[in-house]
């Protein structure tokens, strides 16, 4: 019980309604169900995506600008990577095995995945408030000193207290927002503006980007972006409590919560 | 067990089977409308039938984009190849005169047209991108004449679903369906930016298809088969590709 008197008001909100009139030992969720599945969906789709990806890259592991590009054009920067093409000038003295096929099954399956789970997951965030709830910034989040505050705290690499473990703080609310709303969207839109049958059908997918060559050049670069998310994701839940967070996105269980009980 | 949870279970157990049933609906439609491809089956089975699926609605007469003339990569890239066998060489050694195009199967008339004959039907020209699965790419003016062109002229069953199409190595053979056969862009070419196609970009005579990847776009053509169905063919997959692992469709 004392647990809930000391939540401090503006996070009232974040704690389940629910759980305010029912007794302790009765356990309330941390995460919804759809958010632990569709959370998890997409990690495995993910990582998928980036395996394939990288192997799909290393049969060409050369970027450029525009609409077309080749071993006889400039490229815009290349890897320093063996490839697994002949062709592919790479200064290295062997060539990799072709890993393309199935990379490429691979890759498109798990976007079907990804794609599909990401709708389910951004359709239901709009009707049941999660989105209003626990993404969109607090009014009081978005003062100067709220934002400083926060910064500060995470550049101490402060552990959250209990009462936060119940609430996203204002960087991780922004920073979801921005893989939801920017960083997925755009990564699909530049995949498919890859395609030479889709591009057919909606021209404007490539034309806006500038040519076929520069679409995969910024799906390169939004990959990477999802990838530094990844890993900084990885490491706020280390310094916030790996074991517990994990647990509260597996089972919805809050850690602190079952650590009391 | 408690009332609530035996109706959880009734709700979970007509859930799915209304679940299966619906697929079961949608695998048929799709079936009879032509949205599942050749290698349907296994673990990637389902991500290549939405793909295909999908792009089937999305694109069946929407035409691959072309680029002003000054758009022309130079020099056109020729891709790496497996050395070309003896058939090959002594066909070239006569200047192709030779090179036929047999086209048989569901037809009214199979026949067999050398490369003059195909040079003397109306010719097409689109200055396309070909686009490789590895990530390069290049633009070129295709010089050919239409598939179905070729296609009208042997008069194709109303029957017919794919075109099958070899090279002149018997293990490089691929397939597409009608819309793709039918479509404008999809030409048997057999020159390039106002030449002779190149011997390293598939000539004398190669399958040109602008709205998949260049792997479809198969070199050295001299045989069309044209059928219902893919099974009998290699490995019932489609064509040569998904044997060695990539997706017989090459949309994306």
């Amino acid at each position: 019980m004392a647990r809930f008197e000391s939540v401090p008001a503006p996070l009232g909100n974040s704690v389940p309604s629910s759980a305010l009139s029912v007794p302790v030992t009765k356990i309330t969720a941390r995460h919804s169900a759809l958010v632990r599945v569709t959370h998890w969906i997409t990690t495995l789709c993910f990582l998928a995506l980036l395996v394939s990806g990288i192997e799909i890259v290393i049969s060409h592991p050369r970027f450029y600008w525009g609409e077309t590009g080749n071993v006889l054009t400039t490229p815009l920067f290349r890897l320093p990577i063996p490839s697994s093409r002949a062709l592919v000038p790479t200064g290295y003295g062997y060539v990799l095995p072709d890993q393309n096929g199935w990379s490429r099954y691979l890759h498109f399956e798990a976007a079907w995945v990804v794609v599909l789970t990401g709708l389910l997951y951004v359709i239901s965030i709009l009707f049941t408030g999660h989105l209003r709830k626990n993404l969109l910034p607090r009014k009081a989040d978005l003062s100067l000193r709220a934002f400083s505050t926060s910064i500060a705290d995470h550049l101490r690499f402060k552990r959250p207290s209990e009462a936060e473990a119940w609430s996203y703080n204002v960087l991780q609310r922004l920073s979801y927002l921005f893989v939801i709303f920017v960083l997925f969207p755009l990564v699909i839109w530049t995949g498919l503006g890859m395609s030479p049958a889709f591009v057919s059908a909606v021209p404007a997918t490539v034309t806006l980007l500038g040519g076929q060559q520069s679409a995969r050049t910024i799906h390169f670069f939004v990959s990477l972006a999802l990838v530094l998310f990844l890993l900084v994701h990885v490491v706020m839940v280390c310094i916030a409590g790996f074991r517990s967070r994990t647990r509260g996105m597996i089972t919805g269980r809050a850690g602190t919560q079952m650590e009391r009980t | 067990m408690s009332d609530f949870s035996r109706r959880k279970l009734i709700k979970a157990g007509l859930a799915a089977t209304a679940g299966v049933a619906g697929l079961g609906v949608a695998a048929r439609i799709a079936q009879k409308y032509g949205l599942i491809p050749p290698d349907h089956g296994g673990i990637y089975g389902l991500g290549e039938t939405l793909t295909y699926a999908s792009h089937r609605l999305l694109t069946r007469h929407s035409l691959a984009r072309e680029f002003p003339r000054s758009q022309i990569s130079k020099p056109p890239l020729a891709n790496e190849m497996p050395p070309l066998k003896e058939a090959y060489k002594r066909l070239q050694a006569g200047g192709f005169v030779d090179w036929r195009l047999s086209v048989n199967g569901m037809v009214d008339r199979p026949a067999s047209f050398s490369l003059a004959q195909l040079k003397s039907y109306p010719s097409r020209s689109q200055i396309t991108q070909l686009a490789c699965e590895e990530g390069w790419s290049y633009i070129a003016e295709w010089i050919g004449v239409p598939l179905s062109h070729v296609l009208g002229l042997v008069g194709v069953h109303p029957q017919a679903r794919y075109i099958v199409y070899y090279s002149i190595d018997p293990d490089w053979w691929d397939s597409i369906d009608m819309a793709d056969a039918l479509h404008p862009q999809t030409f048997l070419a057999y020159g390039m930016n106002g030449d002779e196609l190149p011997v390293g970009n598939g000539g004398p005579l190669r399958l040109r298809l602008p709205r998949q990847l260049g792997y479809k776009s198969v070199k050295f053509i001299t045989h069309l088969t044209v059928t219902d169905g893919l099974k009998g063919f290699g490995k019932g997959l489609g064509s040569a590709e998904p044997e060695v692992g990539y997706a017989w469709y090459a949309g994306i």
